[in-house]
């Protein structure tokens, strides 16, 4: 029995919070770094470089920014739970990061009944700033419905009548299918979806499902595979000669994170969303990305970029707000401009989403390697639902 | 579908339970003979991939393959010599412990050896392409795979009947203590299967390859695809794994032909759960054989001691004064974990039934309260108490099917339930909110200060606990527990094991009900991860590092598990690692639990 308590008190010193409170702006930024490492060490590296410039510069309202990161285990359980250690412990005066969307959803919830800000970098749901939008949470990225929307008027172009679907089995997957067959409709009347797959994501029979597509003879597909599933999807696709017959569309596959691994696999000619690193020869990106690659020796994914302006526009808005109360970083917030290796991006008051964009190209191989060509930026304030449909979405 | 289309999709479903098998096979022989539930099978798997990858690179495919099996049955040897051999004797389910501690260790060292980025491994060199079958483009390495599973089911079965080792290990497989008695080298035969079923395993995970990206996510979902294809063909058979590969590869291909590719999702855990109910021991099995010796022995419980339970709570009462926010957080957290640990030990230890799907009673709780609160509108208070009931009547409705079996087989079926439970709470986007859950689900403003849910929490769990050591300590405790020892001598003294076993699966599910819906309303929202595997895991892991055979084991092993969560997952780079070694330590110097 004493023992037990022994080991009890232990427990209690060792997690007992600590005292204390420098100077430095505390910034808590959570995200599922084991879970999904891919996409969030280069993110790591991303907003560490722009910790790195903003304190070089002299830090925010002349204060040193310290960014306490923390693992969030990946599931919003945890996730809460270490967000409230950041708040109540850590005293952090802005929440910042989470990749999945549900995770994304649980933090922004929490941040809603705790009252302080929350910069959701990564998650791409909808919902985040429409149907559960809330005051205090903010999101960088272009949701589902942007990309979907920037990659609508290519399919239309491309004049197939016959669509099939394929997209990994969660609210991502099934609402770029939704978004996608509405706008596509829209765009072009007179389209039929001949197919839809949804295998479970990570977990995708790619024979049975490109035999099955190839079953419903469809003439372009629409794709919002990733990862793992994609790199199946395109290697059994390209063996059963799936792709000889059908145009494709894919979401997200021009992102570094998944196009790279497909080497000299890649798939030519497929429109997609994705970040072409080494031909955006902006001065903003030549500039973000020597210093990139300057500081890690390594090349730019769009995690670090994603990681790098979420950092950014959290120091902009406190330097805007003067401030670190979470109502007047919410005011400086909406319509906050500022300069990103994209471009400038708007932070909309409307529904705080970024106008943060992403570029649409086609998918080429060049040396072995998958490059994207004839890209172009497509700007995330052009690719919105009317201000009507959101605000009736966001129920305010 | 056209004739053609079924031909192809055929095909499809035999290359995919091809290499199910080779996955299969190797656990099925590992359980077997040692008895031991490996979680670490699929990692073992995914290792070979990653393997093989990285040969392939210098030494070509063909040669990689070979290399790779090899590489880790030799990692198989290892473990076996330095880890398991250590635990045999220990109480049954704790090499469970040990392998998924393993599991954790083995996903980091890959993630530091090969880096985040997943491997797409390179095509089979004078199998790249496809022929042409019916029409339609086939690929010539789907074709060799279909010949591989049934190629190596032979050689398997010819090693097993036709050879001495084959005969021993058989003899192993029904009676351990018999073969020993006779002179069987138990170590050296227990050595040399595990090592087999590693290298099948490697194997199985290198001549993937050309078909599958070596990634770190892939270890689980191999592990519960072998699991389900071992215990539907039956336990330690390998003819049964074969034919239960052919027909989950089958169903699950024309699953997608069909068009219904959401089904997948779930649809080897169905197909699981119906030939549980109707071939209670699965295709091709037999009834264990009782395994006798240290491990079973099962001492009486101690009487429980409430004045450790009342001094726990004054203690507890007393810590908001000096301790910060943030640990009133975390012990709420481990709160909710020990009555949900505590719930799933009266299955476990006084039930002697293993439940990997306890996960289900959990989320049934959670999302009731949730539901209830958002889409009934009821008042929070009244959420929290109805929220229980459905989940005791989940355990019932489910509990019926699993106390019609035994041992491994009660547990794999409960874990079907759960997965299904879990799909349908993922794919029902209407009512339950999908893969996002349920947003909002706070508590009442009486209750929303950290402190009062604090004491809410506190009163709850610490009041189930004391009546589920109440009720262990009762007349109903004591039949549970004859059922357990002795299902004869207690059917033939008037105790109706089952009802007792059945009971006892409502009581388990009420109070897991009541940790879910504290948990609901302590997070805010909820997602399918509630009631998902891993949550089931972290619960038999509690229970197990806490020890099945006390009785406030599992409350100590919630609040050690979930505080080393905790802790290491902030302040070390490879945590899952570390806490896979913590539990490591802790199973080898503690076989029977830290606190017994």
């Amino acid at each position: 029995m004493s023992c037990k308590v022994l080991i009890y008190c232990l427990f209690i010193a060792v997690s007992s919070d600590a005292f204390g409170q420098g100077q430095s702006i505390k910034i808590g930024e959570l995200n599922s770094y084991k879970v999904f490492p891919a996409f969030l060490e280069p993110y790591r590296k991303g907003w560490q470089l722009a910790l790195e410039e903003i304190n070089r510069s002299g830090g925010v309202l002349g204060r040193q920014v310290e960014v306490v990161s923390r693992d969030d285990g990946g599931t919003p359980g945890d996730a809460v739970r270490v967000a409230e250690e950041l708040i109540s412990r850590e005293k952090a005066d802005v929440l910042m990061g989470t990749f999945a969307s549900n995770v994304g959803l649980a933090v922004a919830n929490l941040a809603n009944q705790r009252k302080i800000l929350f910069l959701a970098a990564e998650p791409l749901t909808d919902k985040i700033v429409w149907e559960n939008g809330n005051r205090y949470t903010f999101r960088l990225r272009p949701s589902t419905y942007m990309q979907v929307a920037m990659l609508v008027p290519e399919a239309a172009r491309l004049n197939k009548k016959r669509w099939a679907i394929v997209i990994p089995n969660y609210e991502y997957g099934q609402s770029a299918a939704a978004s996608f067959r509405k706008l596509l409709t829209w765009a072009q009347p007179g389209v039929e979806f001949v197919a839809e797959q949804a295998p479970p994501l990570g977990r995708i029979d790619a024979g049975a499902v490109v035999q099955a597509l190839l079953e419903a003879r469809p003439e372009a597909i629409f794709s919002a595979l990733f990862a793992v599933d994609l790199q199946k999807f395109v290697r059994e696709g390209s063996t059963r000669g799936l792709f000889k017959s059908a145009a494709v569309v894919n979401l997200l596959g021009g992102e570094p994170e998944y196009l790279d691994p497909l080497k000299d696999e890649t798939p030519e000619g497929w429109w997609v969303t994705g970040y072409p690193w080494r031909e955006i020869n902006t001065p903003e990106h030549r500039k973000f990305r020597d210093a990139y690659q300057k500081r890690w020796n390594d090349y730019p994914r769009l995690g670090s970029v994603v990681g790098y302006c979420a950092l950014y526009a959290v120091a902009n808005g406190i330097r805007k707000a003067g401030s670190l109360e979470a109502d007047k970083l919410i005011a400086a917030l909406e319509g906050l401009q500022m300069e990103t290796p994209f471009g400038g991006i708007l932070w909309r008051p409307l529904d705080h989403q970024s106008t943060m964009g992403a570029y649409v190209g086609q998918l080429a191989k060049q040396g072995g390697q998958g490059v994207m060509i004839n890209w172009h930026y497509a700007d995330g304030a052009k690719h919105q639902p009317s201000d009507q449909e959101v605000r009736a979405l966001r129920k305010e | 579908m056209s004739g053609s289309a079924v031909l192809l999709q055929f095909l499809n479903g035999l290359a995919g339970a091809s290499s199910l098998f080779l996955v299969a096979a190797g656990l099925s022989l590992i359980f077997g003979v040692s008895r031991i539930v490996n979680f670490a099978h699929g990692s073992l798997y995914m290792l070979g991939m990653y393997l093989a990858v990285s040969l392939s690179g210098t030494l070509g495919f063909w040669l990689s393959v070979p290399l790779a099996a090899a590489l880790v049955a030799a990692a198989g040897l290892v473990i076996e010599t330095t880890l398991l051999r250590r635990i045999y004797k220990a109480p049954e389910l704790l090499q469970l412990l040990a392998t998924f501690a393993l599991v954790l260790i083995i996903r980091d060292a890959a993630l530091w050896a090969w880096g985040p980025e997943d491997r797409l491994g390179p095509r089979a060199p004078g199998l790249a392409g496809a022929v042409a079958i019916a029409g339609r483009q086939f690929p010539q390495y789907d074709l060799l795979l279909i010949c591989l599973g049934p190629a190596v089911f032979i050689a398997l079965y010819l090693l097993l009947s036709r050879t001495r080792w084959g005969t021993r290990v058989r003899a192993a497989s029904q009676d351990r203590e018999m073969a020993a008695a006779l002179g069987v080298n138990e170590r050296r035969l227990f050595t040399a299967v595990f090592a087999l079923g590693a290298l099948l395993a490697g194997f199985g995970g290198a001549s993937a390859i050309p078909r599958e990206p070596a990634s770190l996510q892939i270890d689980l979902a191999v592990m519960s695809d072998a699991f389900v294809v071992v215990v539907v063909g039956g336990l330690g058979s390998i003819p049964g794994a074969f034919l239960a590969a052919l027909l989950i590869g089958e169903v699950k291909a024309f699953c997608i032909g069909l068009g219904y590719s959401e089904l997948t999702l779930a649809i080897e855990f169905i197909v699981m759960a119906v030939v549980l109910v109707f071939r209670p021991w699965g295709l091709l099995g037999r009834p264990l054989a009782e395994t006798r010796g240290p491990g079973t022995l099962q001492p009486p419980l101690p009487a429980p001691s409430f004045l450790l339970l009342g001094g726990l709570a004054v203690l507890l009462a007393i810590v908001p004064v000096f301790a910060g926010p943030y640990t009133i957080v975390l012990l709420t957290d481990i709160l909710v974990f020990a009555l949900f640990a505590a719930s799933l030990h009266l299955l476990m230890g006084p039930g002697g039934m293993p439940s990997f799907g306890h996960a289900a009673y959990f989320g049934l709780g959670a999302y009731t309260a949730g539901l209830l609160l958002l889409r009934a509108h009821l008042p929070m208070e009244l959420s929290l108490a109805l929220a229980p009931l459905a989940a005791a009547l989940g355990a019932l409705v489910f509990g019926w099917f699993c106390v019609q079996l035994s041992g491994v087989y009660l547990a794999m079926l409960t874990l079907a339930f759960a997965q299904i439970a879990w799909s349908v709470a993922f794919q029902w986007d209407r009512l339950t909110g999908g893969s996002n859950g349920l947003i909002g689900v706070w508590p009442a403003p009486w209750l929303s200060s950290k402190q009062a849910y604090y004491y809410l929490t506190l009163v709850l769990c610490l009041g189930a606990v004391a009546l589920l050591w109440r009720l262990i300590d009762s007349p109903f405790g004591y039949a549970l527990r004859a059922g357990r020892d002795s299902p004869l001598r207690a059917a033939a003294i008037g105790i109706d094991v089952r009802a007792q076993q059945w009971a006892a699966f409502g009581i388990a599910g009420l109070f897991a009900g009541v940790a879910g819906a504290l948990y609901a309303f302590s997070k805010g929202s909820i997602s399918p991860e509630t009631l998902s595997v891993p949550r089931s895991v972290d619960g038999l892991v509690m229970v197990l590092l806490g020890g099945v055979q006390t009785l406030s084991g599992p409350l100590w092993g919630a609040a050690l598990f979930t505080w080393l969560e905790d802790s290491l997952s902030r302040g070390v780079e490879y945590w899952r690692a570390a806490i896979g070694a913590v539990i490591l330590v802790l199973v080898i110097a503690f076989p029977r639990g830290i606190f017994k």
